[in-house]
């Protein structure tokens, strides 16, 4: 082990400096959060219906659609099931908070 | 007279990942007695099947343990594909074993790391752990997660991974075999590891047949007994031959574990040059009804499910007995004898998984 011993003591450090440098870019399948397109959704609930923690809620009548993020376990069922395809992963995390954390995105 | 006196190795301790407890009888620094305890961790994930849907639980299954997550989801499926009779198509049990091998050679490494800490060889840790990390990131470029992989289902696999993916994990991984080999040669040869591993913990091949050990705890003392000869998921077609070590000791069950991450190697490599084309799912219609027994090979052993369903969508019974429950006799037989200073390398040694042990 000397070798890699003597390469880590002389060579670059394995670990990335940030926020002093760039983070590392995600890959593309990573799951990171939900994100929907309100403008395609037709509130049909399939979401709600296949979410295994319960994180969707869906309203029709008052066309609303709201995540926990925070029950959200990023399995990307419901982007699976949702008929529009409106519904998409994204690679970026939902970002620390000190409370609950409900997303809600209503069609005008 | 010798004094007994009892110290307790508590819950919390450095160098353990998950809480687990002894008592331990000593007589001037050497134990001649250990009494377990266990519970600490007891989440009832058993008791949640009679209330999920029976293809959502598979998020659940893969969520009893963080180490041996995959394996775990695939159990489950395999359990209840089993009561329904289905086949997944071939190139989904390629993949899923494709996924298992990943899983393993990452789970070893950490236990390298873990045995190196416990030890004190902080350097020999960090290395190991650092070549840990490429693996997590050829599984996160596959399935999205480091961990949780969130890829199997019942009647499959989720996602796909192309041709030249596949080439070119087995390239990455043939490119870092040198690194793994030079980190693996330290604990083989190194004479100041060797001193804390060898002649420790004795465990004779006929006591961890008869106290029902499991994984490498039973390989490393003579016993050749390999789940993957079963042949689910593809493993029927698969050339491999289950590794054994004659010593018992714990250096032997060291380099069970290290001999296994280069077998992994060779076995995803036969796996991406036989894996054919073809669908990744098969479609799951109706309700279960019967009962099966599946049984996998983790990175600590062997693992049983046992699922029961009476016509519904909820579950009637589903009763996992995971391999470190099955080792934790063993430990408890090996244990006396030894000074106390050996008792965490020696649990080390077993590779507790205490949150898979009580879901």
């Amino acid at each position: 082990m000397v070798r890699t011993a003597i390469k880590s003591l002389f060579g670059r450090p394995a670990t990335r400096r940030y926020p002093f440098g760039p983070k590392r870019a995600y890959y593309k399948n990573t799951r990171g959060s939900i994100k929907i397109d309100i403008t395609g959704c037709i509130f049909c609930g399939l979401c709600q219906k296949k979410c295994p923690t319960g994180a969707i809620t869906v309203t029709k009548e008052e066309k609303k659609w709201q995540i926990d993020r925070l029950r959200c376990i990023i399995c990307g069922y419901c982007v699976e099931v949702c008929p529009k395809k409106c519904l998409k992963m994204e690679p970026d995390y939902t970002g620390p908070s000190t409370g609950g954390r409900e997303d809600t995105y209503r069609r005008a | 007279m010798k004094k007994r006196t009892v110290i307790p190795f508590g819950p919390q301790h450095p160098v353990l990942p998950e809480p687990l407890h002894f008592d331990l009888a000593v007589e001037n620094e050497t134990v001649v007695e250990a009494i377990p305890s266990i519970g600490f961790v007891h989440r009832g994930l058993e008791k949640l099947i009679e209330k999920k849907n029976f293809l959502d639980y598979v998020y659940v299954a893969e969520r009893v343990c963080g180490i041996c997550s995959f394996i775990h989801g695939l159990t489950y499926c395999l359990a209840v594909e089993g009561i329904m009779k289905i086949a997944p198509p071939p190139r989904a049990n390629y993949l899923r074993v494709i996924w298992s091998e990943l899983s393993r050679m990452h789970s070893h490494l950490m236990w390298l790391g873990f045995t190196a800490d416990a030890f004190g060889f902080e350097n020999l840790f960090m290395n190991a752990w650092r070549i840990r990390e490429k693996i997590l990131d050829i599984i996160e470029e596959t399935t999205g997660g480091r961990v949780i992989f969130g890829s199997c289902k019942v009647g499959g696999v989720r996602k796909d991974i192309k041709k030249d993916n596949l080439e070119a994990i087995v390239k990455k991984l043939k490119k870092y075999s040198p690194d793994i080999k030079e980190i693996t040669g330290v604990f083989a040869r190194d004479s100041s590891v060797k001193h804390r591993l060898v002649g420790t913990g004795i465990l004779t091949g006929e006591d961890a047949y008869d106290l029902g050990a499991v994984g490498p705890t039973l390989r490393a003392s003579g016993v050749s007994q390999d789940m993957r000869k079963l042949g689910y998921a593809a493993y029927k077609d698969i050339d491999f031959e289950p590794i054994t070590e004659k010593a018992g000791d714990s250096y032997a069950r060291c380099m069970v574990r290290i001999r296994e991450i280069f077998s992994s190697i060779d076995i995803i490599e036969q796996a991406v040059s036989k894996i054919p084309e073809g669908p990744i799912e098969t479609k799951v219609t109706g309700v279960p009804s019967g009962e099966y027994f599946a049984r996998a090979e983790q990175p600590r052993g062997e693992v049983i499910y046992y699922a029961k369903s009476d016509g519904t969508e909820f579950l009637k019974r589903l009763r996992i007995r995971t391999p470190t429950f099955a080792n934790i006799p063993a430990l408890v037989k090996l244990l006396p004898g030894c000074e106390l200073a050996d008792v965490p390398v020696l649990i080390l040694t077993i590779d507790p998984c205490i949150s898979c042990m009580e879901r």
